[in-house]
């Protein structure tokens, strides 16, 4: 069993509320945090422990919280992204649903560090019952002193404000979710200015993912060099991992980093393999946005090692051979599954959820999802593929936001991987469109991988 | 007329108190979520002029934000709205087959409602339930782990609620 920072207490009955949670530790970190540690103390074991975002992109926390700029007179602000709308990601709805004293504490751990006096948790709009668990924690937590004015006698103030998003995907991008908030479109900013300098309202700002913060509570308390030791590399403290598609037991796991893929598939305590006795054929191992694998590539890396559930195993051998941890969304594909459907899939969803402000994103996603369906429904030409290769590479690196990128990589790791799938919808059009399997071959037994000198 | 009753004014000046001074704008969302809530689960251009006056911005302001963001519906729907997801982990776990069954059940396409105006089916994209796939949302609250049967039930549980 590996070590549980965030989810230890999950399972304690009534832990949703204020006083079981207190009763069980909670809050011990704000205490210590608030009255015996100064910000900079604070910021120095955020440092320490090593933590990286849980959002998506991997920056260091610390780092991050270091750069928001502090002019005389100016409120800052810290925003929690709860929009969590990346396909394959659940994480943040668990932690919400059934820790939300834990967020609490970080999010008041983390506004007292960086000198913010309102916190906004900005929440996708379809989880449309959590706000009111968030907002009941967060009256039960003001009724204890530990939010409102001078806080337990510190003299430090704070709100909390749960803000509901409409419904889109771009608002998880950090400015989109600025905008959104301020009552507009969602459309991304262009940065610089970063938010850490104009944010909300002009004002400088620090958005940070659910989980991110959530970790701050452990940081506290077991210290930052403690924290530092969980994992392996870069790669500290532990990560919550949801995972879904063909596996026996899906769910939300925390992890300690130094598993591997291998086991996190096929082991009882995480994903307990695969239904009906399938083989594994592909995985999205971070959610929507990261490049596929097929299962050799998966499970080991190019130079024939075992891939750990990790930033730089997952990532080993770039997007040649590898792929990204990303936000923790795990997919998993059993050899019955059409990858070129899939990809239609998520094609579709970046088409429908780009704001439509770069042309190269707007019409190129549009397009990959024509051309895709072309594919998948028997009606596709071989130049069709490279047309798609072709499609990516002028969306990626030249739009606004990073949406563009999130909607080309799966298609070019897509082809990348699995071309001669591709070139069978092509070349079997009836049989496509009926049987609509992609081909099974990739769930073969690995081969016997080459070193590479 | 379209008028909040008194709670719910008191619901948006309450948001609107979460902002800094001039900054009331940002309740446009949540007052748009309230509005669609109170008057009957779409959003009129009355109603999105009533939010505009409310806030004191411009009916544009409004418009161009509710277009912008797929839950606020832009036409009447069914009493009950089934928003079946269908992005890749749902498809996986036979969404496709639930949206099916839904179709041939309810008589309608995507997109459209019952007769008696009781029910909508729409496809949306992942809601972040992808573990507990196929999945939809009911209103407020997800149904998870679909089955034919389920989809029974919920159309049966939902028939039973307005007869009573
Ligand atoms: C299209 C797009 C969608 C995103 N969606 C989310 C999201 O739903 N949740 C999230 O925490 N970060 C999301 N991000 C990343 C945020 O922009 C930002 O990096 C993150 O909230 C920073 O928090 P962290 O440093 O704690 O990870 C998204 C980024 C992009 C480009
Ligand atoms: S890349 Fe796409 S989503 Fe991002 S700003 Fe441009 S059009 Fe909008
Ligand atoms: S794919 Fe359906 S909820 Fe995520």
């Amino acid at each position: 069993m590996g070590r549980k920072l965030l989810l230890d207490k999950a399972h304690i009955e009534g832990i949703r509320y204020y006083d079981v949670y207190r009763k069980n530790g909670g809050y011990a970190a704000a205490e210590k945090a608030l009255k015996s540690m100064t910000t900079d103390q604070v910021l120095d074991e955020v440092k320490k422990s090593g933590l990286r975002g849980r959002g998506g992109a991997g920056f260091p926390t610390g780092l991050k919280w270091s750069f928001i700029a502090k002019p005389e007179g100016v409120p800052r602000y810290l925003v929690c992204n709860a929009d969590e709308s990346e396909p394959g990601t659940f994480k943040d709805r668990y932690l919400m649903e059934f820790l939300p004293h834990l967020l609490i504490e970080g999010l008041l751990i983390s506004s007292y560090t960086l000198g913010a006096n309102a916190t906004y948790i900005y929440i996708r709009g379809e989880y449309a019952w959590i706000p009111d668990i968030l907002e009941e924690a967060i009256a039960e937590a003001k009724k204890a002193g530990w939010l409102g004015k001078n806080i337990q006698g510190t003299g430090f103030d704070l709100e909390i404000y749960v803000q509901r998003g409409g419904g889109a995907y771009i608002c998880g991008e950090e400015t989109a979710l600025i905008e959104s908030l301020e009552g507009k479109r969602g459309n991304p900013r262009l940065k610089p200015p970063f938010p850490a300098v104009k944010g909300l309202w002009q004002s400088p700002t620090v958005v940070n993912n659910v989980e991110t913060l959530a970790a701050v509570v452990p940081i506290i308390n077991i210290g930052g060099e403690e924290y530092a030791k969980i994992g392996v590399g870069k790669s500290t403290g532990t990560k919550l991992i949801s995972a879904c598609g063909n596996i026996n037991k899906p769910g939300v796991y925390e992890i300690d980093m130094t598993i591997s893929v291998e086991e996190f598939i096929y082991s009882e305590e995480y994903c307990g393999g695969i239904p009906n006795g399938k083989r594994l054929k592909a995985c999205i191992p971070g959610g929507s946005s990261v490049p596929i694998l097929p299962a050799n590539l998966l499970l080991t890396t190019a130079k024939g090692e075992k891939r750990l559930m990790n930033y730089e195993s997952l990532n080993d051998g770039g997007f040649a051979t590898g792929t990204m941890m990303g936000s923790g969304g795990f997919i998993v594909l059993d050899e019955d599954q059409c990858v070129v459907r899939h990809t239609l899939s998520l094609a579709r969803f970046y088409h429908h959820e780009s704001c439509g402000q770069c042309s190269p994103c707007r019409e190129g996603t549009g397009w990959m999802k024509r051309v895709l369906s072309n594919l998948e429904n028997g009606k596709g030409k071989m130049s069709d593929i490279d047309l798609l290769w072709d499609i990516q590479r002028k969306i990626e690196g030249n739009t606004i936001c990073p949406l563009g990128d999130a909607a080309a990589w799966p298609v070019a790791a897509a082809i990348r991987h699995f071309r001669d799938e591709f070139e069978w919808h092509v070349n079997n059009p009836e049989e496509a469109v009926k049987r609509n399997f992609g081909l099974a071959h990739y769930a073969d037994p690995l081969p016997v991988p080459q070193p590479v000198a | 007329m379209i008028q909040f009753s008194e709670e719910k004014l008191n619901k948006v000046k309450e948001i609107m108190a979460r902002y800094p001074e001039g900054k009331q704008k940002s309740a446009l969302i949540p007052v748009l979520h309230l509005a669609q809530e109170e008057f009957g689960g779409w959003l009129s251009s009355d109603t999105m002029d009533y939010v505009a006056s409310l806030l004191s911005i411009t009916n544009i302001e409004v418009y161009e934000v509710a277009t912008f963001y797929s839950m606020f519906n832009m036409q009447p729907v069914g009493k009950y709205l089934f928003e079946v997801c269908q992005t890749g982990p749902c498809m996986v776990n036979g969404s496709d087959q639930i949206i099916d069954y839904i179709k041939q059940k309810l008589g309608i396409g995507v997109g459209e409602t019952t007769a008696d105006g009781l029910f909508t089916l729409k496809t949306v994209e992942c809601l972040g339930a992808c573990g507990y796939a196929p999945m939809m949302q009911l209103g407020k609250h997800y149904r998870e782990h679909l089955t034919p049967a389920k989809v029974d039930a919920i159309i049966d549980e939902c028939r039973a609620a307005v007869k009573n």
